[in-house]
């Protein structure tokens, strides 16, 4: 009697069964169960799926954002690097033309003064020519006057007497041949 | 009987590997109730509370760089919104929320039905059948719902021959009814067999203080055996709670692409 007393006290500690079969329980687990499910239904829901999901999307737009900008930037280095080089060209160019004109107007000028001092040695050549031919009529004429009073001079000392024509015809015709 | 036996041997080596498993009344003693609060509450309230820490209070930095939580946190969404999406489809991401909670209620129990004096909400058939019929009537009703009377061709397998497919069609309706009952039991049954397998071990422990000489030897091994026990049943743990969700996806798209 009193091992079954005892045994009987046991009952509450010790499992006669298996505890899973014990249909008694069931309304309990059930019951609780359900509370439980509907709780972390609504939080999940409500608040832990929602805010997670967000963090994970501004996350993800964070990277995109940032992937973006550095292809700008990136963008931004070729377009100065080749601003860079066009001006680099530009400033090459313009030096390049810069030379040319400067060779071209100093061309200009040498050929201008080249012109210039041409005409001037023309027009002092001529000149000279024109003094020279000057001075050799002058020395013809004086030729022929000295000729004439020299052929007039032997004449009037040979006894004959000179008249001016004949002795200016007889120069002349000397003079020529 | 066996009761008896265990108050006669008193001294002995005491095997209660079930007893950890008793639906009891948190306060006294006496008949459990419906609305009784028990062991069932006081366990299921921690995975609660253990899931409002990792999700809620886990995430309240909504930082941009995650701290550890946040990251386990993140893990765990991903990890179950990505099998939804792969196994049972897009459209499948309305039931994200409530397969989410199935996730996770069946790992946190699991995991921490393995603490020390723990009792494991997840080892009850009650529990598990619970969850396995919600399960099955959510896939029933929306395969309904969604398709009327065509949900009826996934059990017409249309690739077969003609003649094979009554046969196949017999088969696969016994399948899907008997899918509920597989889906409840592994679970339980998993969660049951480890923790009993344990506290078997656990009895073996204490042998060094009866007998010396066998003691010696069975003392370390049993201790070695609870160890490894121990980290078998944390895989367990997890993969009782991830084949359960993604059995679950896969009934799930079942309901939403019915034919095959």
């Amino acid at each position: 009697m009193a091992s079954e007393a005892q045994a009987a006290d046991h009952v509450t500690e010790s499992a006669t069964g298996l505890p899973q079969l014990d249909f008694s329980t069931f309304g309990n687990q059930i019951f609780w169960l359900l509370v439980t499910l509907v709780v972390i239904y609504f939080i999940l829901s409500r608040v832990a799926l929602p805010r997670i999901a967000a963090v994970l999307a501004e996350r993800q737009g964070t990277i995109t954002n940032d992937l973006a900008a550095a292809e700008d930037l990136k963008a931004k280095a070729v377009e100065a690097e080749e601003a860079y080089k066009k001006a680099l060209a530009d400033a090459r160019a313009e030096a390049q033309k810069i030379v040319a004109e400067t060779k071209a107007a100093i061309k200009a000028d040498l050929d201008r003064a080249n012109v210039k001092a041409d005409q001037e040695i023309a027009a002092r050549t001529a000149e000279g020519e024109k003094a020279l031919a000057e001075i050799r009529d002058g020395a013809l004429d004086a030729v022929r006057d000295v000729a004439k009073d020299v052929a007039a001079e032997l004449v009037s000392v040979m006894g004959g007497k000179a008249d001016g024509r004949s002795v200016t015809a007889a120069v002349n015709a000397r003079m020529k041949g | 009987m066996a009761t008896e036996a265990h108050g006669a041997a008193e001294p002995g080596l005491v095997f209660h590997p079930m007893d950890q498993f008793m639906v009891k009344p948190l306060f006294g003693e006496g008949a459990v109730g419906i609305f009784t609060l028990t062991n069932v509450t006081l366990w299921m309230a921690l995975t609660v509370a253990a899931i409002f820490a990792l999700l809620v209070l886990g995430t309240a930095g909504r930082a941009t760089i995650p701290s550890r939580t946040q990251s386990i946190a993140e893990l765990a969404y991903d990890f179950v919104r990505k099998m939804v999406e792969d196994v049972a489809g897009k459209d499948g991401l309305v039931f994200f929320p409530y397969i989410m909670t199935l996730f996770l209620f069946i790992l946190f129990a699991n995991v921490l039905g393995l603490l020390p004096m723990a009792f494991t909400t997840t080892s009850h058939i009650a529990v598990t059948a619970v969850l396995a019929m919600m399960v099955f009537l959510t896939v029933t009703i929306v395969g309904f719902v969604r398709h009327g009377a065509g949900f009826l061709s996934l059990f017409w397998v249309s690739s077969a021959p003609l003649p094979l497919r009554p046969v196949l069609a017999l088969i696969e309706v016994i399948s899907y009814f008997v899918r509920p009952v597989s889906h409840s039991i592994r679970l339980a049954g998993n969660m049951m067999a480890g923790h009993a397998v344990v506290k078997v071990f656990a009895a073996f422990a204490p042998m060094i203080i009866i007998s010396t000489g066998i003691g010696l030897l069975v003392t370390p091994l049993s201790i070695l055996a609870i160890a490894t026990i121990y980290a078998l049943e944390l895989l367990v743990a997890f993969i009782q709670a991830y084949v359960f969700t993604i059995l679950t996806c896969v009934y799930l798209k079942d309901a939403l692409h019915p034919h095959h």
